[in-house]
C-alpha cells in the first residue's frame, strides 16, 4: 500500500484547477484546463507505472471515514486503472478540441470538464458503494451545463432528456445499494463483492441496477437520450460522453452486478442477450439512414456498447476480457471520431453529410485520420477494434451460438454504415465551393488526433499491454460468477457421443466467426 | 418539582417573551427610527435563548413542558431561521413598495413572539401546551403575512392564512377532544398509555382529525391548498420565515406527538403519514412544473420536500427520526438561502421581482448570484454531490431499514418529477438569453454574507459535517424514545 495518496491527488487537482479557472479570464482558463489535465495523465502514467500486475488485487487503497455512514474510500484494480487511464488520456485532448471551438463562457466552460474529470475519476476509483453513487450521480451537473450552455440549436430538449433519463434510471439503485448495505453491514465494494444476497432477493438488485446500468451504457431501448445529447453537445461533450460516461454503464455491470449478483445474472442472460442483439442490429440498421454525422457515430454507439454487455454476460474469459477492449478502444475511437466530425464542423458549421464530398482531394491528412478511425470503428485487424470485438464474439460463441450468429451480422452492418459514411464525406466529386475552400489540419488538430491514432494502432498491435492488468481482476471475477455460469449450447453437445470432434470444431467455427 | 426549575428549564422561552415585551415598549416609545437598533437586539435575544437550551434537560410546569435534545435541536433551527428572517427584511421593505417607507418596528417582535409559540410547540408534553404555543405562533404569523399593509396581495395572503389556519386549528382542537374525551386525559404520557391499552373507533377518529391538523400545519398534502397563496402574497423576508421556521416547529410537533403521545398507535399513524408523504412529493412535483412566479415555486418545492421528510416519519425508528431532523436542518439552510436568491430579484427601481423569466441570463449579469441559485435548487433536488442529497438519503434508508421498500421505491422516483423543475429554473438561469429588464446588482453585506454561507453549507463541503449532525439528531432522535 502507498502512503501518498495518489487518488486522491488526481481528484483534487482538476477540482482546484477548476475553481481557479473559473475566475480567471478566457485564456489563462484554457492553460489551466490544459496544465491541470496533462498534470493528471502524468500522475495518471505514474499510476500505471506502479500499479503492481500480478500484486494484490486492490491497489492504491485509501480510506478515511469521513462520512459517518459512508467513507471516503478509493483504491483500484486493473479495470478500474484502465478506464482511469483512459478518462485522463481524452482529457487534454478534450481541452484541446474546445480551444477555439468554444468562444463564449470559458472559464465556465473550462471548470465544467475539470470537474467532470474529477468525478470520473472518483467513480472508477471509489471503494464505497454510496462514495460511487455520489461520484456517479454527481457528474449529471456538469454534462447538464455542458450540453445546455454549449450544445447546439435543440441543446434544451437535449440536455432535460439527458438529465431525467438518467436520473430516473439510477434513483432505484440507490434504493437497492441501501438495501445490500444494511444486508451486508457495509458498504464497502470489495466486501460486497464477495458477499452472498439471498439469490430471491438478487433479481430486483440486479434490475434496479441494471436500469441504471443500462440507461447509462445505453442499451436498447433506453438509449433514446444518447443521440440527442450527443449531436446538441459540443464537440468535446461528445467526446466525453462517447468516450468516458458510456463506460461508466459497462463498469457498473462488471462492478456491481455479475459479482454481487451472479445468480440473477444467470438469471437475466436472455433479457440482456436480447436487448444487446436487437441493439446491434437495429441501431447499426438506424445508423445507416442517419444523414447527421453525429446522429450516426451516437447510433454506432449504441451497437459497439452492446457488444460489451454481449462480452459481460457470456460469462466466460474471452467473453468478459473482449468486452472490456471493447470498452476501451470504443472510448478512443468513438471519442476520435466525433473530434473528426468536429474538425469538419469547425470549418463549415454543418453536420450534414450531404453538405461534405471529396474530402480526400483537399484535406489528405485529415482524411487518412479519419479512415483510420473508421476502421478502427469496423474493427479492422490491427486495429484496437478487432480485438475487442473478436474476443467478445469468441466469448459469446462459446455461451450461445445464436447469439454470436446475430451479433456477428453487427459487425458487417457497421461496416456498412462506417463505410457509406466515409465515402460521403471523404470521396465522391469535391464539387462544393465551401467544402473545396475548407484548410486541412493545423498543428492542434494533429496534436489533438495523433496520440489517438498512435494508441489505436498499440492497442490493435499489442494489445496484451491493456489485458494485462485486468487478467488477474477477470480471473477473480470469472471465480466468483463461475457458480452460476449458465450452460451454454456449445458446451451441451459437448457431452454428446463425440466429444472430441465438437471440441475441436468450436474454436475453428468461432475464429471463422469473428473474421467476417 | 419546584417552580424554579421549572422556570429554569423554560428559560429560553422567558429570553424571548421578556424581550420581546421589552421591545415592544421600546418600539412604542421610539417608533420606526429604532427598527434596526430592535432587530438587531432580536437577533442578540435569540442567541441568548439559543445559548440558554443547555440550561439542563427535563420536565417542566407537571408535564407541561418538555426540555430535552429533541426540543433543543428544533429550537435552533428555528431560531436560526428566524433570525435569518429578521436580519433580511429592512432592505426588501425599504425598498418594495417604492415609498421608502422602511420597515416598521413591529416585525422582529411578531417573529420573537412567533418564536415563543413554536418553542412551546417542540416542547410540548402535553395537548394544552402544544395548542397553546401553536395558536401564539400562527396569531403572530397572520399579521406577518400582511405586513405590508399597502399590498393588497399581502393583505389576501394574511386573510386566507388566518381564515384557513383558523379552520385548520379547528380540526386540530376536534381532534384533540376527542382524544381528550376517550383517553381522559390530555397529557402525552397519559394518552401513550391509553392507547397502549388499545384502539378504539374514538381514539381513532381523535387521532385522524389531529394527524389532519398536523399535515395542515406543515402543509402536506391534501391540506397544502394555503401554501402556494400565502407564500407568494406575503413579503419575501416573511415568506423566508413561513417556508423555514414554523415549517421545523410543525414537523418537530407532529413527530413528538406521533412518536411519544401515539407511539403505539404507529400502525395507524402510519398509513396517514405514507399517503401525506407519497402525495406531497407527487404533487410538490407536478404542480410545480408550471409555476411561473418563484415564490409559487419554492411554496410547491416546499410541499415537495415536507413530503420527503414525512417519509422519515413514516418509518417510525429513531433513525427516522434523526433523519427527519437531519432533513429539517438541512431544508432550513437551503430554503433561507433560495430565498435570499429570490430577494436579489429586484428591477432598475430597486421593486421586487418574481417572474422565473426575469431570471433569464442571470449567469451573465451576476455569476456569483447565479451559481449560488444553482447550488440551492441542483441541492433542493437532491442531486449529489450537493449536500441536499444526504437527507434524502437518510429518510429513504430509514424507510428501507423497516421495510417500507415500495415507499421508498415510490418515493426516490416522484423525486426525479421534482428535479424537473428544479433544473428548469437553471436553465433559465445559464442557458436562456439575458432578459430586457436585467435586474441590478445590489445586495447588502448581511444578504451576501448569509447566501455564501449558506451556498458553502449545501456544498459539497457539508459532507464533512455529517458526523456532527448525525450525533446531534441522533441524540435528539434518541430523546423521543
Amino acid at each position: 500500500m502507498m502512503s501518498f495518496p495518489l487518488l486522491s491527488v488526481m481528484i483534487a487537482v482538476p477540482l482546484v484547477a477548476a475553481a481557479v479557472a473559473l475566475f480567471t479570464n478566457a485564456t489563462n482558463a484554457r492553460w489551466i484546463a490544459l496544465i491541470a489535465t496533462l498534470v493528471d495523465f502524468a500522475l495518471g502514467i505514474a499510476l500505471w507505472a506502479n500499479y503492481d500486475i500480478g500484486g494484490a488485487q486492490w491497489q492504491f487503497v485509501e480510506s478515511a471515514p469521513l462520512f459517518g455512514k459512508f467513507a471516503w474510500a478509493l483504491g483500484i484494480d486493473g479495470i478500474a486503472l484502465m478506464l482511469i487511464m483512459l478518462s485522463v488520456f481524452l482529457m487534454p485532448i478534450c481541452i484541446l478540441a474546445s480551444w477555439e471551438a468554444i468562444e463564449k463562457r470559458v472559464p465556465e466552460y473550462m471548470a465544467a470538464f475539470l470537474l467532470m474529470e474529477s468525478l470520473m475519476v472518483g467513480v472508477f476509483a471509489a471503494q464505497d458503494l454510496f462514495l460511487f453513487y455520489i461520484f456517479f450521480e454527481a457528474g449529471l451537473i456538469p454534462m447538464y451545463l455542458i450540453i445546455g450552455i454549449w450544445g447546439g440549436v435543440n441543446r434544451i430538449y437535449a440536455s432535460y432528456k439527458f438529465f431525467l433519463y438518467t436520473l430516473l434510471g439510477s434513483v432505484l439503485m440507490l434504493i437497492a445499494m441501501m438495501w445490500m448495505a444494511q444486508q451486508a453491514g457495509s458498504s464497502d465494494i470489495p466486501t460486497l463483492m464477495n458477499y452472498d444476497f439471498p439469490v430471491h432477493a438478487q433479481s430486483l438488485l440486479f434490475l434496479a441496477f441494471f436500469a441504471s446500468f443500462a440507461v447509462k451504457m445505453p442499451m436498447w431501448p433506453v438509449h433514446t437520450w444518447l443521440p440527442d445529447a450527443h449531436v446538441q453537445a459540443p464537440t468535446a461533450g461528445s467526446v466525453i460522453l462517447a468516450g468516458v460516461l458510456l463506460k461508466m454503464g459497462g463498469y457498473g455491470l462488471l462492478r456491481f452486478s455479475l459479482p454481487m449478483f451472479p445468480e440473477a445474472s444467470a438469471e437475466f442472460v436472455p433479457l440482456v442477450m436480447g436487448l444487446s442483439l436487437v441493439a446491434v442490429v437495429y441501431t447499426s440498421l438506424v445508423a445507416l439512414v442517419q444523414s447527421d454525422m453525429k446522429k450516426l457515430i451516437a447510433y454506432s454507439s449504441v451497437a459497439h456498447m452492446a457488444f460489451v454487455t454481449i462480452g459481460l454476460f457470456a460469462f466466460n474469459r474471452q467473453g468478459i476480457e473482449g468486452a472490456l477492449v471493447v470498452m476501451l478502444s470504443h472510448g478512443l475511437v468513438a471519442a476520435a471520431l466525433f473530434l473528426c466530425v468536429g474538425v469538419i464542423y469547425d470549418r463549415l458549421h454543418t453536420r450534414e453529410i450531404a453538405r461534405y464530398g471529396g474530402l480526400a482531394t483537399n484535406m489528405p491528412k485529415y482524411a487518412l485520420f479519419f479512415l483510420l478511425f473508421t476502421m478502427a470503428s469496423i474493427g479492422l485487424p490491427g486495429t484496437s477494434g478487432f480485438v475487442g470485438e473478436f474476443l467478445s464474439l469468441i466469448g459469446a460463441y462459446e455461451a450461445n451460438s445464436w447469439v454470436a450468429f446475430v451479433a456477428t451480422t453487427g459487425i458487417i452492418l457497421g461496416a456498412a454504415y462506417m463505410l457509406y459514411l466515409y465515402r460521403r464525406v471523404a470521396y465522391g466529386e469535391l464539387d462544393k465551393v465551401d467544402v473545396a475552400a475548407m484548410p486541412d489540419m493545423n498543428k492542434r488538430e494533429w496534436l489533438i488526433m495523433a496520440p489517438i491514432a498512435a494508441v489505436v494502432l498499440w492497442m490493435g498491435v499489442y494489445p496484451e499491454s491493456f489485458i494485462a492488468p485486468m487478467r488477474a481482476d477477470v480471473g477473480v471475477l470469472l471465480a466468483r460468477i463461475e457458480r452460476a455460469n449458465p450452460p451454454g449450447d456449445a458446451q451441451l453437445k459437448k457431452g454428446a457421443a463425440k466429444p472430441v470432434v465438437a471440441a475441436e470444431h468450436a474454436p475453428e467455427a468461432a475464429h471463422g466467426e469473428g473474421q467476417h | 418539582m419546584s417552580y424554579v426549575e421549572s422556570l429554569t428549564l423554560t428559560l429560553p422561552e422567558l429570553v424571548l417573551t421578556i424581550g420581546a415585551l421589552v421591545l415592544l415598549l421600546v418600539a412604542g416609545w421610539a417608533g420606526d427610527k429604532a427598527t434596526r437598533a430592535i432587530s438587531w437586539a432580536s437577533v442578540l435575544l435569540l442567541f441568548v435563548a439559543g445559548l440558554t437550551l443547555n440550561c439542563g434537560q427535563g420536565v417542566a410546569f407537571g408535564g407541561q413542558y418538555q426540555a430535552d435534545a429533541f426540543a433543543a435541536f428544533s429550537k435552533v433551527l428555528i431560531y436560526f431561521a428566524a433570525g435569518a428572517s429578521i436580519l433580511i427584511a429592512p432592505r426588501f421593505f425599504q425598498l418594495a413598495d417604492g415609498s421608502h417607507v422602511g420597515l416598521r418596528a413591529e416585525y422582529p417582535i411578531l417573529i420573537l413572539l412567533a418564536c415563543v409559540g413554536m418553542g412551546m410547540m417542540v416542547s410540548a408534553g402535553d395537548m394544552m401546551s402544544l395548542y397553546v404555543g401553536l395558536e401564539l405562533n400562527s396569531l403572530a404569523a397572520y399579521v406577518l403575512a400582511s405586513f405590508m399593509r399597502s399590498d393588497s396581495r399581502s393583505a389576501e395572503a394574511g386573510l386566507k392564512y388566518f381564515v384557513l389556519g383558523a379552520l385548520a386549528s379547528g380540526i386540530l382542537l376536534y381532534g384533540i377532544s376527542l382524544v381528550y374525551g376517550f383517553t381522559g386525559t390530555t397529557s402525552f404520557a397519559g394518552i401513550a398509555k391509553a392507547y397502549g391499552e388499545g384502539m378504539s373507533m374514538g381514539k381513532l377518529f381523535g387521532l385522524v382529525f389531529v394527524f389532519s391538523g398536523l399535515a395542515f400545519k406543515v402543509s402536506a398534502v391534501p391540506f397544502h391548498m394555503w401554501t402556494p397563496d400565502v407564500y407568494e402574497g406575503a413579503p419575501t423576508p416573511v415568506t423566508t420565515f413561513f417556508a423555514s421556521a414554523p415549517k421545523v416547529a410543525a414537523m418537530g410537533m407532529g413527530v413528538r406527538l406521533a412518536v411519544e403521545a401515539m407511539g403505539s398507535a404507529a400502525d395507524q399513524w402510519q398509513q396517514i403519514v405514507i399517503f401525506a408523504a407519497l402525495a406531497s412529493t407527487v404533487l410538490g412535483g407536478v404542480a410545480a412544473i408550471n409555476q411561473t412566479n418563484i415564490k409559487r415555486l419554492l411554496a410547491y418545492s416546499s410541499i415537495n420536500n415536507v413530503g420527503f421528510a414525512l417519509i422519515g416519519l413514516a418509518a417510525g425508528t429513531k433513525e427516522g427520526i434523526a433523519a427527519v431532523l437531519t432533513y429539517l436542518a438541512v431544508y432550513v439552510v437551503m430554503t433561507i438561502g433560495s430565498f435570499v436568491c429570490v430577494l436579489q430579484m429586484r428591477d432598475a427601481e430597486g421593486r421586487p421581482v418574481e417572474n422565473i423569466s426575469a431570471l433569464a441570463g442571470l449567469s451573465r449579469s451576476r455569476p456569483g448570484l447565479a451559481a449560488a441559485f444553482a447550488v440551492f435548487m441542483f441541492s433542493l433536488a437532491g442531486i449529489p454531490p450537493l449536500f441536499g442529497f444526504w437527507p434524502k438519503f437518510l429518510v429513504f434508508d430509514a424507510a428501507v431499514a423497516v421495510g417500507l421498500l415500495p415507499l421508498a421505491a415510490v418515493g426516490i422516483a416522484t423525486s426525479v418529477i421534482g428535479a424537473f423543475y428544479y433544473i428548469k429554473v437553471v436553465k433559465i438561469i445559464y442557458f436562456d438569453e439575458p432578459a430586457s429588464d436585467a435586474m441590478i446588482p445590489a445586495s447588502t453585506l448581511v444578504e451576501t454574507g448569509l447566501m455564501t454561507a449558506t451556498a458553502l453549507a449545501v456544498s459539497p463541503l457539508g459532507y464533512l459535517a455529517i458526523p456532527i449532525l448525525a450525533t446531534l439528531s441522533g441524540r435528539a432522535a434518541g430523546a423521543l424514545f
